[in-house]
């Protein structure tokens, strides 16, 4: 723990806590049987019971608790065997009920944690909690001058929240657990993780302290910072707030702010959560849920491999380093590609090229790793055809080229392009001699001892073949050529 | 009483509800009487009593994740005090 | 031929429709007419004349063509406007939803659709079914069809329920539906003399019935005999797969329980009853329903339940803090009345100040007070620690005894002078024998036994264990039998 921010009084440190809203991959609502699918017309994924209707009553979704429950287990967490729902209670446009149903008193999933690689090494993050609640409804101000509108589509779609612990000192960090986060949910199937479209959210908990300092300040709550970037950037903003404030004689409040990614600053905001009171009880519509262990082990049983497990094994099985095994399992859509690629592949190979030139390529063209236009396959058999000798890593370069524009698989471009390394000895030898022949100067000099005079010719060998030698080989047969003289 | 002016404008903002002074008094008269009467609860042992919260038999009530609603929109509007292109609306919220 | 079709009982009427020797059409229309004169009683908020009519064309056409016809087929009823009836204005005797017309149709009210009833309209009550006289409805009082000693109509109806056991009274229907949260049906059958039973919790489905405290609030029928509150319950109770707390318990004919003997059952008599707020004339139909029961062959037993005083406070601070949070949802946004304000909250404050009553107000006020912080521990929970206890009040009682057998309220009706100038607390006190069961969630039947010395009916109650109304069924027809108590309301008499 070494992250710190040097004041002008003395260093601080940050303590950091997350508070991320998952929604649930589900085809209904948390308690209603209408459509939770995003995107649709206004008001029309939306039941009598989302609305609250007088009368209507809510009955929970038992894919949801699933969900909750795979979620909790790849966050290394407690399963709650007893849990139950609790109603907060406040008023506002978009939560119809004028409560929200959520779990204060008994969570469904515990305390957990989840490992996080960054560059000063490996930790555990710890989760506070995971609990089951009901999205809001969105409002939208921009329709109207004096009027806002309401919209019930997100209204009662199943919500995780997972509440980490103060435990995080650095953006890095932050960004390092949420990514992390995000690779659990994806490869569990749980939620999409998708923080553009809002399907995954997250609060910022900061406060800052001297370095030495024990106990905690107060800490202010950061809301709806929408990206890893964007987390990032805002611990280090407000943090960077808090300890010119401190400096310059003045305390913070326990308070919520906004992060304005426009304008890198955060703000305080102006009307809701003016010190709330809740009034959370045990919503009496709603009974406990009660799992039964067999219920929790069949799920366990189950579970797709998590990418903390898959992280060992690329490590240990595959011999890559923490840092590429990590970047590579983050995402299970990059995990499956990279170990389809390395099928028959040497995978520390592969992965510098899916690390290297394909994501180079993609973050240039803005292409996800599911649009990419090289497969899988195509980048394994490149990896292959390099390995056996068939093209020099120098061509591989160019024939990737190609398949980033073409989609064709390598052997292919290669036969196409006639980019075959050329292996026929008696060809390169006669290549060497004419090249030997017309630079009898320079072999003088090698014959006098300047060895270093050897890699010019086989730069000439290279270019006279337009790379089409394999390099080790026209350095073998160079020698013995020059034996020859 | 713990029940003064104060605690019923709290309260009576957390409720959403506001009424001019002369009600006030009666309202904060009647919630101070039923208090009192509340009182002779704190004479119960309640030691190692657990609270009740349902005493409804059923146990893990869930449903099956299945859409069975389907469009209700104007349905949903029919009895809407206002509302316009198939939104709900309400005076401007602010952030 | 009998002379008077609104004197009928369910029963009766549907051994004369089975023989056709009425039609369910002569049957709604003499509710109907009897209705129309009935002003002076307002007992219904939304009357629906034409559907009950056409609807008991349907019916009386659906049982001469043979076709499959409900149980309870033809036989025309009311539903409290707490219901939510499909196509049908459901207001909940309130101002914030007087103009709600439901898209839906509650469970309950379904059902008894299905068993072929007719609706003949919908029933007042106390605003969301708060208070014990229907003295809070927005739409003005309902009359007990009892008069006082001068021959007024000038005595509450009880309440919540008010309206269904007024309308059941006065010939206005044959059975009405009724709902119990500390009392709403038991208390009103015993001020008009009429039958009621609150079921046991989660005996029938809360779904599409206007909530007022969600783990108090059961459905129940209001009729005029024992075995009529058997026949509706039959059709209202059951499993419902949208409401979580309703029990997957099968329902049984609950009128083979009416069989008459009750030989070596216990009966027990609790203690704590006998309060200072027990009127001695109600004190002295006790006596008389005890003995009932003893000639009877019942054994008598008399038994403790020591937490009975505290079971109004701990009903009031759950039922108020439940209430709360339920009645937010009145917010003038999506389906009730609305009064503008420039802010969100202004919109708020001014729909829900001008949409509730003072007793809807009173209690959101105490229930949002006692979940606030710093109070929560000291009186919800402690609250619901104590309701345990009372709960364990029945289960030990119910070791002993197979029923028990107490007063229904402490008084006769209630004028309405008398009430105004109550304070709540003392309203509140006509709950106290109802609200034991209603926190432990046991059966009870209220069942009219005798009169008082001003001429008013006094009703007794039978509280059985969870889901074991057969019990209660069985008990209180014996005292019916026993009792046989046939005095008309006055307004019946004429």
């Amino acid at each position: 723990m070494t992250y710190t921010i040097e004041g002008k009084t003395s260093d601080w440190e940050l303590v950091i806590g997350l508070e991320v809203h998952c929604q649930i991959i589900s085809k209904s609502k948390v308690f209603s049987p209408s459509s939770a699918v995003f995107g649709a017309e206004q008001n029309t994924h939306v039941s009598f019971i989302d609305a609250a209707f007088p009368g209507m009553l809510p009955v929970v979704n038992e894919k949801c608790i699933e969900q909750c429950v795979k979620t909790g287990m790849g966050l290394n967490a407690v399963i709650n065997k007893y849990s139950r729902f609790d109603r907060k209670n406040y008023f506002y446009a978009d939560l119809p009920q004028g409560y929200q149903i959520s779990q204060l008193y008994h969570p469904i999933v515990g305390e957990g944690y989840i490992e996080v690689t960054t560059s000063e090494g490996t930790r555990k993050i710890g989760v506070e909690r995971l609990h089951l609640e009901q999205d809001a409804a969105k409002s939208i101000h921009d329709m109207s001058p004096n009027a806002s509108f309401i919209d019930l589509n997100r209204c009662g779609v199943g919500l995780m929240e997972i509440v980490s612990k103060p435990d995080m000192h650095s953006p890095e960090e932050a960004g390092e657990y949420l990514r992390q986060l995000r690779a659990i949910v994806r490869a569990l199937e749980t939620c999409d993780g998708n923080m553009d479209e809002g399907s995954m959210r997250c609060d910022v908990n900061i406060s800052v302290r001297p370095v030495g300092e024990t106990t905690l300040r107060n800490r202010v709550e950061v809301k709806n910072v929408n990206s890893v970037r964007f987390v990032m950037q805002a611990i280090e903003i407000e943090a960077k707030r808090q300890i010119d404030i401190y400096e310059n004689g003045g305390t913070i409040d326990q308070q919520t702010r906004l992060f304005d990614s426009v304008n890198l600053e955060t703000r305080a905001m102006r009307s809701k959560e003016n010190a709330n009171d809740y009034r959370y009880f045990p919503d009496p519509d709603l009974l406990p849920v009660i799992l039964t262990d067999e219920y929790i082990e069949n799920i366990r049983q189950n579970l797709p491999e998590l990418p903390e497990a898959k992280k060992k094994r690329y490590i240990e099985t595959m011999g890559l380093t923490p840092y590429d095994a990590s970047v590579l399992t983050a995402d299970k859509e990059i995990s499956h590609y990279f170990e389809t690629a390395c099928q028959g592949q040497d995978a520390k190979k592969v992965a510098n090229w899916v690390m290297g030139d394909l994501f180079g390529y993609l973050n240039k063209s803005n292409l996800t790793i599911v649009q990419s236009p090289v497969s899988a396959e195509n980048l394994g058999a490149l990896v292959g055809l390099i390995g056996d000798g068939t093209i020099s890593g120098k061509i591989a370069k160019e024939v990737f080229e190609i398949m980033t524009q073409t989609g064709k698989s390598p052997a292919v471009i290669v036969e196409e392009k006639g980019l075959k390394q050329v292996s026929d000895t008696g060809a390169i030898e006669s290549l060497i001699a004419d090249i030997l022949a017309q630079n009898m100067d320079k072999v003088a000099e090698i014959k006098a001892g300047k060895d270093k005079l050897k890699g010019w010719f086989v730069g000439q060998i290279m270019k006279a073949s337009q790379g089409k030698v394999n390099p080790a080989l026209a350095n073998q047969l160079l020698d013995k050529k020059l034996s020859e003289l | 009483m713990s029940f003064n002016e104060k605690t019923l404008k709290n309260v009576a903002n957390l409720a959403r509800l506001r009424f001019p002074e002369e009600q006030e008094a009666k309202f904060m008269q009647d919630i101070n009487g039923i208090l009192t009467w509340v009182e002779e609860l704190k004479e119960v042992d309640v030691t190692n009593v657990e609270p009740l919260v349902s005493v409804s038999p059923r146990k893990n009530a869930v449903r099956p994740d299945v859409v069975t609603v389907g469009e209700l929109q104007k349905e949903l509007m029919a009895n809407a005090p206002e509302s316009a292109h198939g939104f709900y609306v309400v005076p401007k919220m602010v952030e | 031929m009998v002379s008077k079709l609104t004197d009928l009982t369910i029963s009766e009427a549907l051994d004369l429709l089975d023989k056709k020797e009425i039609s369910s059409v002569e049957l709604t229309q003499a509710h109907l007419t009897e209705m129309e004169r009935s002003t002076v009683l307002n007992a219904y908020i939304t009357p629906t004349p034409e559907l009950a009519l056409k609807t008991a064309e349907e019916s009386d056409k659906k049982r001469l063509s043979g076709e499959k016809i409900g149980r309870l087929e033809g036989i025309p009823i009311a539903n409290k406007d707490l219901y939510c009836t499909q196509g049908i204005r459901t207001t909940a005797a309130s101002k914030i939803l007087s103009e709600f017309v439901p898209p839906y149709e509650s469970t309950v009210t379904q059902q008894l659709k299905d068993a072929g009833t007719i609706m003949l309209g919908k029933v007042n009550t106390d605003q969301f079914a708060m208070g014990g006289s229907t003295m809070t409805s927005y739409f003005g009082v309902t009359k007990n069809p009892w008069t006082d000693e001068n021959g007024h109509y000038n005595l509450v109806p009880g309440g919540s329920s008010g309206g269904s056991a007024a309308a059941v009274a006065a010939g206005l229907c044959m059975g009405a539906t009724g709902s119990d949260t500390g009392g709403s049906i038991r208390q009103p059958a015993s001020f008009c003399g009429i039958t009621g039973i609150k079921p046991t919790y989660g005996r029938c489905s809360r779904y599409g019935i206007v909530a007022f405290a969600s783990s108090l609030d059961q459905a129940g029928p209001m009729a005029r005999s024992v075995k009529d509150c058997a026949l509706m319950l039959r059709e209202m109770a059951g499993f419902d797969e949208k409401d979580s707390t309703v029990a997957d318990i099968a329902v049984p004919d609950f009128t083979q329980a009416l069989t008459g003997d009750i030989r070596g059952k216990k009966i027990g008599i609790p203690r704590e009853y006998r309060s200072k707020d027990l009127n001695p004339q109600v004190a002295a139909v006790w006596d008389k329903g005890i003995a009932f029961l003893k000639n009877a062959g019942a054994e008598i037993v008399e038994i403790s339940m020591p937490h009975t005083k505290y079971a109004l406070p701990v009903y009031y601070i759950i039922a108020c803090a439940e209430a709360s949070s339920n009645l937010a949802r009145y917010d003038g946004v999506r389906y009730t009345t609305r009064v503008n304000g420039k802010t969100l909250n202004e919109m708020y404050e001014n729909t829900r100040t001008d949409g509730f009553g003072p007793e809807v107000i009173r209690r959101i006020l105490l229930g949002t007070f006692v979940l606030s912080a710093g109070f929560y521990d000291a009186y919800y929970i402690r609250a619901q620690r104590v309701r345990r206890l009372i709960y364990n009040d029945f289960i030990e009682a119910f070791k002993q005894v197979d029923a028990i057998l107490a007063p229904a309220a402490p008084t006769t009706a209630l004028s309405y002078d008398e009430m105004k100038n109550m304070k709540p607390v003392d309203t509140y006190l006509g709950d106290v024998f109802t609200t034991p069961s209603s926190l432990a969630g046991v059966p009870a039947l209220a069942l009219p036994i005798g009169l008082a010395d001003n001429g008013l009916p006094v009703g007794l109650q039978v509280i059985g264990k969870h889901f074991d109304e057969n019990t209660v069924f069985q008990v209180a027809h014996v005292l019916e039998t026993q009792a046989q108590f046939d005095k008309k309301p006055h307004y019946v008499k004429g």
